[in-house]
């Protein structure tokens, strides 16, 4: 158990197996996936708006890069935007639910009763009155990625024993020590839990918001290409925003691996 | 006090703790309390569940404030944590993300203790209960018994004139549970802290503590206290021949 983690030398090569081993079931699939889906388009000769083949999109990709890019840079700032606006009010606002008797019982479930509106319900309204630049989209991923972010930090801090709270007050420790040396760093795993969630749904509000209306982005270039059928493109824009979102996803997994690494210690010890 | 001890004498006058529950009833939790511990004296808790064991130790401790009654600790008065005491729970409630020997050095850092003299002192603790080669892991990598030695060694490494501790091995297999016992056992007749050492195992008591005091339930009372003296002296003989 101790000595997966020590061992030095033949590491490369037991990366490059452990890659292949965890990652090859699922890449295996995906290809059968794909040379079934080229194999039928062939074999029934399925026309091109209606579904078109990987191949065909992959074509699409390669031509129409520029165009992917410059609308898919649009988008990863929506997304970033509204993921950072997230992160940096709800963080604070998660730390005053810990502390604040009062904001725990008022603004707390105020905060929880909002949840159930719809976020992408507000977007047609957003944009009404924000225009129709990249604000309202930022708004719309914003509202739809802050909640996550907000409970999972709000439970991570009161995931600490009472029993460690108690050890360091034993020791003479205020508030503030508390919370940077107990309550903070015990919250971690939980608060880039929120993180990871908050960041996939930050791409959904983004799309959404280009949706109902925009005059750039990946989901206006979806619009568009539907308008068109011109099918290929709209499956290029969905590649690309999955590839989007998948890198996005693993810059928050891989901040927390260097944030955390005693969590990842711990699931090695599971494995 | 003899030159080896760094244990501190504790008294405890008429002292009794009531709360008061959301419904807003009073329970009493613990009833008017006396008793005195000497410098350097071992003193085993022993009751039933619920019968203020644990109160008993937080109001020591400083942790919670008592209803009523005075709590001296080396003949000061106790008010509010951050006092001589070191504590132990039942659960070790490491700190995961910290390694061994951060987890032990958590007290110098909180306390602003010097860090060369402790990082010494810490390093010669693990040393003595067989982690010296664990310092460097995470408390994930370690077994139960000894994430509770590592949780000692954190309480020990202030120097602590007052070692309390509240079921401390509670949770531990029968075989790990004796180990530790003879290891406290070895660790405390080196130091002589005054030690309040709670637990449920009367056999614990016995083999660990000067004298054993006995609590009754609701409100706690102190049913009788029990000098064992004699056959912890002999039980200690026998540990220490074996090793």
């Amino acid at each position: 158990m101790a000595i997966a983690a020590t061992t030095a030398a033949p590491v490369k090569i037991g990366r490059l197996r452990s890659w292949i081993v965890n990652s090859g079931p699922v890449l295996g699939i995906f290809a059968a996936i794909f040379v079934l889906w080229e194999l039928g388009c062939w074999l029934f000769k399925v026309p091109d708006f209606i579904l078109p083949s990987p191949s065909v999109i992959i074509d699409k990709i390669i031509s129409s890069w520029w165009l992917l890019l410059v609308n898919g840079m649009v988008t990863a700032q929506e997304i970033v935007l509204g993921f950072g606006m997230s992160v940096a009010i709800g963080i604070p606002l998660a730390v005053l639910a810990v502390y604040s008797r009062i904001f725990e019982r008022v603004a707390f479930p105020f905060m929880v009763s909002l949840q159930t509106i719809p976020k992408v319900a507000l977007a047609p309204i957003l944009v009404m009155w924000l225009g129709y630049g990249i604000l309202p989209k930022v708004m719309v991923a914003f509202l739809i990625s802050f909640f996550p972010i907000v409970i999972s930090a709000v439970v991570g801090m009161r995931s600490a024993e009472k029993e460690m709270i108690y050890l360091v007050q034993s020791m003479g420790a205020n508030e503030l020590t508390t919370f940077l040396k107990i309550r903070l760093p015990k919250a971690l795993p939980s608060i880039f839990g929120g993180l990871k969630v908050g960041m996939g749904q930050a791409v959904v509000g983004a799309t959404v918001g280009e949706f109902i209306a925009a005059e750039q982005g990946l989901g206006y270039l979806q619009l568009i290409s539907q308008v068109r059928l011109d099918t290929a493109l709209l499956f290029a824009a969905v590649v690309v925003l999955s590839l989007l979102g998948v890198l996005l996803f693993n810059l928050v997994a891989w901040v927390e691996r260097l944030a955390v690494p005693w969590n990842r210690m711990r699931t090695e010890m599971i494995e | 006090m003899a030159s080896s001890g760094s244990g501190v004498q504790i008294g405890l006058r008429s002292v009794s703790k009531r709360y008061m529950t959301a419904s807003g009833d009073a329970v009493d939790a613990l009833g008017e309390i006396d008793l005195d511990v000497a410098a350097g004296e071992f003193v085993s808790i022993v009751g039933p569940s619920g019968c203020g064991k644990s109160t008993l130790m937080m109001l020591v401790s400083g942790l919670i404030p008592a209803t009523t009654g005075t709590i001296t600790v080396g003949g000061v008065p106790v008010k509010g944590a951050g006092g001589k005491a070191g504590i132990v729970f039942q659960r070790d409630v490491l700190l995961d993300w910290r390694t061994v020997f951060s987890n032990v050095m958590l007290p110098v850092e909180i306390k602003r203790l010097d860090k060369e003299t402790h990082l010494k002192k810490a390093r010669d603790l693990l040393r003595s209960v067989g982690l010296a080669e664990f310092e460097e892991k995470y408390p994930a990598e370690l077994s139960g018994g000894m994430r509770q030695r590592v949780a000692i060694c954190r309480a020990l490494v202030q120097d602590p004139g007052l070692l309390l501790m509240d079921e401390p091995f509670a949770a531990l297999d029968a075989l790990t549970r004796e180990q530790m016992n003879l290891d406290l056992q070895r660790i405390w007749l080196r130091d002589r802290n005054t030690v309040i050492f709670i637990t449920h195992s009367i056999e614990e008591a016995v083999l660990l503590a000067d004298r054993v005091v006995v609590m009754t339930s609701r409100p706690g009372r102190i049913a009788d206290i029990c000098v064992e003296r004699i056959r912890r002296h002999f039980m200690a003989l026998g540990v220490l021949s074996e090793t």
